[in-house]
């Protein structure tokens, strides 16, 4: 499982690994939006919490097509799902994988481009933790939706469209958590929410998911 | 460990190709599979490996014992060729790798990266990764294709001492290996069509 | 004994040959039946009850919103249902009925959604509110959007069927997630403001709310619809299930049999 975990490290820091192309997009994205709303800091500090949120998770969202496609072209799961590793693991390591080089990133980089949109310093700490706990989710779940369309050929639109329904209560706990932490009200029940539904998912969502590549591999 | 099959029927996008095989692969034996083309070799291979379920009949022995090999071989062009090896000698969870590279001559392109590597080469790359697995039955898809004569040659050596430490093979494959084979022609197994009228549960 | 035998006398409608057969008969009665109780339940609703005192005629597109709601949500619980069977004793019938009623439940959200927006204009001056009842529809919409995609894009019908299968499992746990965090969300937006509660005219409050005099013919209309539900569902499998069958005999052909 380690070797798994490792090999798909190794593959997305390579050269054409993709390692990084989140970050710039959430980057972009961000920098965006002043442009299109217009510069008024007040305006830009009380939105910041849900656009950055919602930065991370489009960010999350760009990276899932080659979640698994990569190895379904090159043959690499007919032989994961043949080897000694129930695919379970399989597909909860590729989750794993692509948060230590998507979410993670995110999570490290909200804070700097909350300094471009003005959020309020009590909003840092809360936007980091809620990010932090929130974007594993957004792994997994964004697993299941590569896992559902890993054999299609042009999967990727698809694949937000199935994904993005199965991202609103993420994204409603987590923004909600980060916007109450930029007020300074209390954030308890969403944050309880958010670990909720992290803790569920990465939990049960591994097995719908390995159901589901077992019905694409036949 | 020996591979029994008996009376299965396989299907490949919900239509019968095959049915009725029955066959055994002793420890020390290599069967080859013949038949033309679209009969159902692949769905053959790949339903023993256990990647579809069969639409009826029993396979026993496969559980955790097969090595599959199919038309790609999983080679990710950016790892070295160390590096793919090893990765999959540690998810079989066997850690040496150096009879791989030796059996199919790797030993020079080791530090490579796969993705330079010629096309033949790849599949002498992919090949290898069958000796690492460590599993008794082989069961390969059409090892042979862009392999050259000489790497044909290293790939029937591999083959036979895999045989003379009692594992086995089965190989779909159109060209003679110089192998002491059984030869299995699917072709009379080929399924019967159902009947136009039989509008049952399952359509076809 | 008697139990079994039963249970295993309604397996049997998912051959689907006797499927057809027996839909065939019994259509033209929910066919019949449904124009009956629409045509009663909306004439009666539209000009034999008086205009609301406060909301004046607007009141009654209820006849429509309240229906049309209610099948929004009940066909994907339907669709949940015939997927289970679909995973659990793989009728084919089954997996296709699922197929057959997402587009009518798709139809049957746009409804609740344009009916509602219609109402809340005069209502509340504005054709959307992101209440959580809104909300929640326009959610429950994207995820038959979503369905009906997967469905469309996979060739094979039977991976098609588990696939489909295991989203409708996987999107029911996420649409009641999504509810209560709707609720949770708008609460958070506007606390303790009570200006767009539309509990207080549709939904949950109905009967305590609307009067007999609206009641009644509102009740005829959500019968109606049910069985017009149930007509378009039976008569889309129809259709499904012999569309699967000529894709079968196609498939046939080519293998040259």
């Amino acid at each position: 499982m380690i070797a798994l975990l490792l090999r798909d490290l190794k593959l997305a820091f390579r050269a054409g690994g993709g390692f990084g192309l989140g970050l710039a997009f959430f980057l972009i994205v961000t920098v965006m939006v002043p442009f299109s709303v217009g510069p008024q800091s007040a305006l830009l500090s009380t939105i910041a919490p849900g656009v950055l949120w919602l930065g991370a998770l489009l960010a999350c969202l760009l990276s899932l097509d080659r979640l698994l496609a990569l190895d379904w072209e090159d043959g690499s799961l007919d032989l994961l799902a043949t080897a000694p590793l129930p695919l379970e693991a399989v597909v909860t390591i590729k989750a794993l994988a692509h948060w230590i080089t998507t979410g993670l990133p995110l999570v490290l980089a909200a804070p700097v481009l909350g300094v471009l949109l003005n959020l309020p310093v009590a909003g840092f700490s809360w936007l980091v933790v809620s990010l932090l706990v929130g974007t594993p989710a957004l792994s997994v779940i964004g697993t299941f939706g590569a896992a559902l369309t890993v054999g299609l050929k042009r999967g990727g639109l698809l694949l937000s469209l199935l994904v993005l329904p199965l991202y609103v209560p993420t994204l409603i706990f987590g923004a909600e958590a980060a916007r109450r932490g930029a007020v300074g009200m209390d954030t308890g029940t969403p944050m309880l929410m958010l670990a909720g539904i992290t803790a569920a998912t990465v939990a049960l969502l591994p097995f719908a998911s390995a159901a589901v590549l077992r019905v694409n591999l036949r | 460990m020996t591979l029994t099959v008996t009376d299965l029927s396989i299907a490949r996008g919900g239509i019968p190709v095959l049915q009725g095989l029955g066959f055994d692969l002793r420890p020390g034996t290599a069967l080859v599979v013949r038949g033309p083309n679209g009969i159902g070799k692949t769905t053959l291979l790949r339903t023993l490996a256990g990647l579809q379920p069969p639409l009826s009949g029993h396979i026993t022995g496969a559980e955790d014992t097969i090595a599959y090999a199919g038309h790609s071989d999983g080679i990710k062009p950016t790892l070295t060729v160390t590096e793919n090896l090893t990765f999959w000698a540690s998810v079989f969870g066997t850690a040496e790798i150096r009879p791989a590279l030796e059996a199919f001559e790797l030993n020079d392109l080791a530090t490579r990266h796969a993705g330079n590597l010629s096309a033949g080469q790849k599949r002498r790359l992919g090949l290898s990764r069958l000796l690492v697995t460590g599993r008794p039955i082989w069961v390969l898809d059409e090892p042979t294709v862009s392999l050259d004569v000489s790497a044909v040659a290293m790939f029937a050596t591999a083959v036979r001492a895999h045989l003379s430490q009692g594992g086995c093979a089965l190989i779909a494959t159109h060209i003679d290996l110089g192998l002491d084979a059984a030869v299995l022609d699917v072709g009379p197994f080929r399924a019967k069509p159902r009947p136009v009228t039989d509008f049952d549960g399952d359509f076809l | 004994m008697t139990f079994s035998t039963k249970a295993n006398a309604l397996w049997e409608y998912a051959n689907p040959k006797k499927f057809l057969a027996t839909t065939e008969r019994v259509l033209p009665f929910f066919w019949a039946s449904a124009a009956a109780c629409l045509a009663v339940g909306l004439i009666w609703g539209f000009f034999f009850t008086p205009d609301d005192y406060r909301q004046g005629a607007t009141v009654k597109i209820i006849y429509l919103h309240v229906p049309a709601a209610l099948l929004a949500i009940n066909a994907w619980f339907m669709m949940l249902l015939t997927s289970l069977i679909w995973l659990i004793r793989r009728h084919h019938v089954s997996a296709l009925a699922a197929r057959a009623a997402a587009p009518v439940g798709v139809v049957m959200t746009l409804i609740a959604l344009a009916t509602g927006a219609i109402w809340g204009q005069p209502m509340w001056g504005t054709w959307w509110a992101w209440d959580p009842r809104l909300t929640s529809f326009l959610i429950l919409f994207l995820f038959y959007l979503g369905y009906i995609a997967l469905w469309e894009a996979i060739e094979n019908p039977d991976t098609a069927a588990d696939l489909t299968s295991v989203l409708c499992l996987v999107g029911s746990v996420f649409a009641i997630l999504s509810r209560y965090a709707v609720n949770f969300w708008n609460q958070g937006l506007h606390q303790g403001a009570s200006v767009m509660r539309i509990e207080a005219v549709t939904g949950g409050d109905t009967q305590e709310k609307v009067s007999n005099v609206f009641f009644y013919p509102l009740l005829v209309c959500i019968v109606g619809f049910v069985l017009l539900f149930v007509a378009l569902v039976l008569y889309r499998t129809g259709t499904e299930i012999r569309a699967r069958r000529i894709r079968a005999l196609l498939a046939r052909e080519r293998v040259g049999a």
